[in-house]
């Protein structure tokens, strides 16, 4: 009697508890880490009693962009908006892109290699020619957002489409459907999981891009901001600017991150999910 | 009447004259509403058969005719199943039952405007082979017999005249394979589409088909065929009485010779 109550009782009330709790260190442990970083930062500070223009304190940082609120929000929503149309425009065009370049072998073998070589220019060396082209200013930025956004979304694109099953293709071509149909039906749905995860690349990488442009030819942004505080040793607002520059990052990674889950919640049966009707 | 004529067709993969021969000079007519199996020792070109007389790869020689024209392309009149059930990972159930609507005429333009009665006809033939329930299941929470239960009925939605079947129940342990010839049996009593089933199941074979054809090791063509006398619906006990097994039996010297002459 002892051994099948034990039996019938102990598993789930010893399992349920056990998952609860790894489900809610996962959304603890993040911010226990983010804020470790900042104690130990604040304290090895402190102890090796470090210049301020060498490595300012948290409580510094957050003194400074505290005290500079107003032109670090300015520049901040300068720097987000750029990236955003950048990114933006690299959804679009990597979308396409990667739909052309991912259905056709032909076009594949002739586009790809000329995309690796463009891919592999540095785009920091690209930002005074464009500066030449369109003059100092939001443009430029945008377009190195946009360069260096769009190549992680279109070989994720035509990755997901170049490699759909030939089973699956067959399924559909054996009922007559055309080319494009192929593509609409099993090709993009297929290629979305791929599509989504670089775009939590992209957004990354648009930051970069953007601020990049803005410390080399800008008048406004983060990357101004903080060329102008480094010029002047106000070395604690730069490091609020990169810290702001982190937080919208962020953000901008939850968004993407939320729609991914939303968009291809079939690709992610994570452990979370109990399959039915198993048998 | 023939439906389905393959004549003298011979099918070499790579273009050169050293690619693998699948098929040499294969030949055989399937009558309109006949259920025909054809066995044969494995790699003997049957998958080959299949894709060539849907269209899928066109013969290197001779020509197949399906109701009475010369297949060009992809039919559309065909559903097929395969041996994986191919069912796509981001639709329910219900929306890969349907798919075939919305590619294959006249269904695809009449989808929307009838909408409601396509849902319960998908709806009927998946309640049909007993998965009421589980429309709105996603593919990978399905048994793997559930899941070539629904690629069963998504070959069947569009009403095909042809059913090429790709040895559709090879991967399920024999309990399910036995019931889902129960669930085919019907399906074909109720609607009589010409079958073509690829099989090396030789109880499967006979079974299920009115006429079982036997092919040869590669390069494939048919050297044998049996009709299989038997009232219809069979049932499961049929397999073990004495005229099945004897006929399996035969069909299985056939085999085992086509493979000897191959080796």
């Amino acid at each position: 009697m002892v051994t099948t109550d034990i039996l019938d009782e102990t598993p789930p009330r010893r399992r349920k508890p056990y998952l609860l709790r790894r489900k809610s260190l996962r959304h603890i442990l993040p911010w226990v880490v983010i804020i470790g970083i900042f104690v130990v930062w604040e304290v090895v500070v402190r102890v090796f009693d470090i210049e301020q223009f060498v490595l300012p304190a948290p409580s510094a940082i957050f003194a400074s962009g505290w005290q500079w609120r107003e032109p670090i929000l300015i520049n901040a929503w300068q720097t987000l908006l750029t990236t955003v149309i950048g990114f933006l425009f690299a959804v679009i065009v990597g979308l396409l892109a990667g739909i052309a370049i991912g259905s056709s072998t032909l076009v594949y073998d002739s586009f790809y290699p000329a995309l690796i070589g463009f891919n592999s220019i540095p785009k920091v060396a690209v930002v005074p020619i464009l500066v030449i082209w369109f003059g100092v200013g939001t443009i430029p930025a945008i377009i190195t957002a946009f360069l260096i956004a769009f190549f992680p979304i279109l070989v994720n694109v035509a990755v997901g489409i170049a490699t759909v099953e030939p089973e699956l293709q067959d399924v559909l071509r054996a009922l007559g459907a055309s080319r494009w149909q192929v593509i609409r039906k099993v090709g993009l749905p297929r290629a979305m999981p791929y599509f989504f995860a670089s775009l939590k690349v992209a957004i990354a990488a648009a930051f970069v891009g953007t601020i990049v442009a803005e410390t080399v030819a800008a008048n406004k942004g983060i990357g101004n901001l903080m060329l102008v505080a480094s010029s002047r040793f106000e070395v604690p607002l730069a490091f609020a600017a990169l810290l702001v520059t982190s937080v919208m990052g962020i953000g901008m990674y939850l968004i993407c991150a939320a729609v991914e889950r939303r968009m291809t919640g079939w690709a992610m049966r994570g452990a979370d999910t109990v399959p039915a009707g198993q048998g | 009447m023939t439906f389905v004529d393959v004549d003298c067709v011979s099918l070499r993969y790579g273009e050169d004259a050293d690619g693998t021969l699948a098929l040499h000079k294969a030949t055989l007519q399937v009558g309109n509403g006949e259920f025909v199996a054809v066995v044969g020792p494995s790699g003997c070109g049957k998958s080959t058969l299949m894709k060539v007389v849907t269209g899928l790869w066109p013969p290197t020689v001779g020509a197949v005719i399906v109701s009475g024209r010369e297949v060009t392309g992809p039919l559309s009149i065909a559903g097929m199943a395969f041996q994986n059930p191919t069912l796509l990972p981001w639709r329910t159930t219900l929306a890969n039952v349907m798919l075939p609507l919305e590619i294959v005429q006249p269904h695809c333009s009449r989808l929307r405007r009838e909408w409601a009665a396509y849902l319960a006809k998908a709806r009927d033939l998946l309640a049909l082979v007993g998965l009421k329930g589980f429309e709105d299941h996603f593919p990978w929470q399905l048994s793997g017999g559930m899941q070539q239960r629904a690629s069963l009925c998504r070959a069947l939605i569009h009403d095909p005249s042809l059913l090429m079947l790709d040895e559709p129940f090879a991967s399920l342990d024999m309990f399910t394979r036995e019931e889902l010839w129960l669930a085919l049996q019907d399906l074909w009593l109720a609607r009589k589409p010409t079958v073509i089933l690829v099989t090396h199941d030789l109880r499967e074979a006979v079974f299920l088909s009115d006429r079982v054809l036997v092919m040869s090791a590669r390069p494939g063509r048919i050297i044998a065929e049996r009709v299989v006398n038997l009232p219809r619906p069979r049932d499961l006990d049929s397999t073990y009485e004495s005229y099945s097994v004897a006929l399996v039996h035969e069909l299985r010297e056939h085999i085992s010779a086509a493979r000897s002459t191959a080796a």
